[in-house]
């Protein structure tokens, strides 16, 4: 086959979006060395705004919060969202059928909407101060979502006669789960932790509304930072989260390389 | 994809039922009632009045319930709100058309490289989309602020490409990637140029992922509020602003839930078009 490669222009244009992609994100990190106050002109390298970072207790404890309730609420959305996803894909039968609806619609509304729906119902139903409670509830609702879909497309290309030999050979339905269907879904139930981890640890907008005053987590702090003063620590804080982000995006690459591919 | 009618769906005995309840009731009643229960509350709220002190004024009153149109009359009375819905859409548009400009050839290039090299050069659009969104907001400040383009409607929409670019490479990329290169081929040796190869056979053939990557960028564009409070200036405000106000600042939870439902609507006629403009036409390929 006669493959011609592409066109120069068309590398030209496409390594111009690449450095539209990352120049932005290359500024934040350098100003993040950058012994200056201003994020304007180099003026030597420090590494002092991580040190200011380390020292800053609200911040860390902004921290603090946002990974407990990443670690609680992704585990419980996994739970949920497994069971969406095994649910959505073997028995689309009956009132289930409009479980897709209930699963993805989440996921594909602005986010503003679940935060504003959410914020409504916690004050106006449960009559709940909202806290770290209010946020667990939010953020388990919309990864849902996301475990589900990466879960269903991992049942869907498999072959339905492995439950019903397990079934035939007189497995009950908790044996054939815990021995045959979690084994095979596993990198896609962990694929779909790690994604609803990044969400929930990464999520501002719904966060923003349920949240209340009581409780800060990371990215509210960030925009608290960012709406007073710009400062070379919110680069230092970027620049460690980024750098968060790409150890769990290469340890989910290696713990479930197919998981992921199955995520959109 | 082999698609078997579920096995037991037909034949399920008692222990099977008892099974698919297990299995879907948790998440099933989770959604209900954190997901469905709060879009209704915000849909009979819209209807409501505001409160004295802010929230929702009582639903009885006198023994009559107090609903009304009053907030829905009150957003088509004044000309500000149709003016503030209309500018977001300016803004998803020009977001949209932008992201498809930036984002086709890009996604034309993944698609025609080598298959090694594509998942590396995939990879590549992916990972600043990794870093937490506000930094990626953030990052427009430091870079607009030197050149006095901040808080200006141009740095609304730079912020709005660059949040949402990679939702258009991708599904453009995904679509890209399953052309048969063949008909390529074929247009070239019966002589068509680069120029009409690419209008007559790309181009058509990627309809389904131009639509869906703008579906992607569109909608989520449409309820933002982030952005334009960061980069944008105080006129510069869209429809996810003046909701966000109306449920943190004012508190008048009726024109919040009104505008909330509103937009509801567009983003349900938005897909509803993009879902059918996308599908695929059969005897065009």
């Amino acid at each position: 086959m006669r493959r011609a490669g592409s066109p120069l222009w068309l590398w030209l244009a496409a390594s111009a979006v690449y450095a539209f992609l990352y120049l932005p994100l290359a500024i934040v990190v350098i100003f993040s060395f950058n012994d200056s106050l201003l994020n304007a002109e180099w003026v030597g390298f420090t590494t002092r705004w991580y040190g200011v970072l380390l020292a800053d207790e609200e911040m860390l404890r902004a921290a603090g919060n946002s990974l407990f309730i990443a670690v609680v609420a992704s585990l419980i959305a996994t739970v949920l969202g497994t069971m969406a996803g095994i649910a959505m894909q073997r028995w689309p039968v009956g009132l289930l059928r409009a479980l897709p609806f209930l699963v993805l619609t989440p996921v594909a509304m602005p986010e503003i909407l679940l935060g504003v729906s959410l914020l409504l119902f916690f004050r106006q139903v449960l009559d709940l101060t909202l806290g770290l409670v209010s946020i667990l509830i939010a953020h388990i609702t919309f990864s849902i979502g996301f475990v589900a879909i990466i879960v269903r497309a991992r049942l869907a290309g498999m072959d339905e006669s492995i439950f019903e030999a397990a079934r035939d050979l007189g497995a009950s339905p908790w044996q054939t789960f815990r021995r045959v269907t979690l084994p095979l879904i596993l990198p896609g139930v962990i694929a779909g932790f790690l994604m609803s981890f990044t969400l929930s640890i990464d999520d501002f907008v719904i966060t923003f509304f349920v949240a209340g005053v009581g409780v800060t987590t990371l990215p509210l702090q960030i925009y608290s930072m960012i709406k007073v003063a710009v400062t070379p620590e919110v680069n230092a804080v970027s620049t460690l989260l980024m750098a968060l982000t790409l150890s769990l995006i290469a340890l989910a690459a290696r713990l479930a390389p197919d998981g992921i591919q199955g995520r959109r | 994809m082999t698609e078997r009618p579920s096995a037991g769906a037909g034949r399920s005995g008692g222990g099977e039922r008892l099974t698919r309840w297990l299995v879907s009731l948790p998440p099933t009643l989770f959604l209900l009632l954190f997901f469905l229960a709060p879009a209704l509350l915000m849909l009979a709220a819209s209807f409501r009045q505001p409160g004295d002190f802010g929230g929702l004024a009582p639903l009885l009153v006198d023994g009559r319930l107090n609903l009304s149109l009053e907030t829905y009359r009150f957003f088509f009375g004044d000309w500000i709100y149709a003016e503030i819905f209309l500018r977001s859409f300016l803004v998803a548009a020009a977001t949209t058309l932008i992201c498809l400009l930036l984002a086709y050839p890009l996604a034309l290039l993944i698609a025609r490289s080598e298959r090694r090299r594509r998942d590396v050069l995939v990879l590549l659009v992916i990972l600043p989309f990794a870093s937490n969104f506000l930094i990626r907001v953030y990052a427009w400040i430091i870079v607009l602020g030197p050149f006095d383009l901040l808080y200006t409607p141009l740095a609304v929409i730079a912020g709005m490409v660059y949040v949402h670019l990679p939702f258009m490479i991708l599904p453009l990329y995904t679509n890209l990637e399953k052309h048969d290169p063949a008909l390529l081929e074929a247009a070239q040796d019966l002589g068509a140029g680069g120029w009409t190869r690419f209008r007559r056979i790309t181009l058509p053939l990627s309809m389904p992922g131009i639509w869906s990557g703008s579906a992607l960028v569109f909608i989520p564009v449409l309820g933002m509020f982030a952005i334009p409070e960061l980069l944008g200036g105080t006129r510069d405000i869209l429809v996810g602003n003046l909701i966000k106000e109306q449920f943190l600042d004012n508190r008048d939870w009726p024109l919040g839930s009104t505008l909330s439902m509103l937009l509801t609507a567009a983003v349900l006629a938005l897909a509803a078009i993009a879902v059918r403009a996308g599908r695929p036409r059969r005897g065009t390929a």
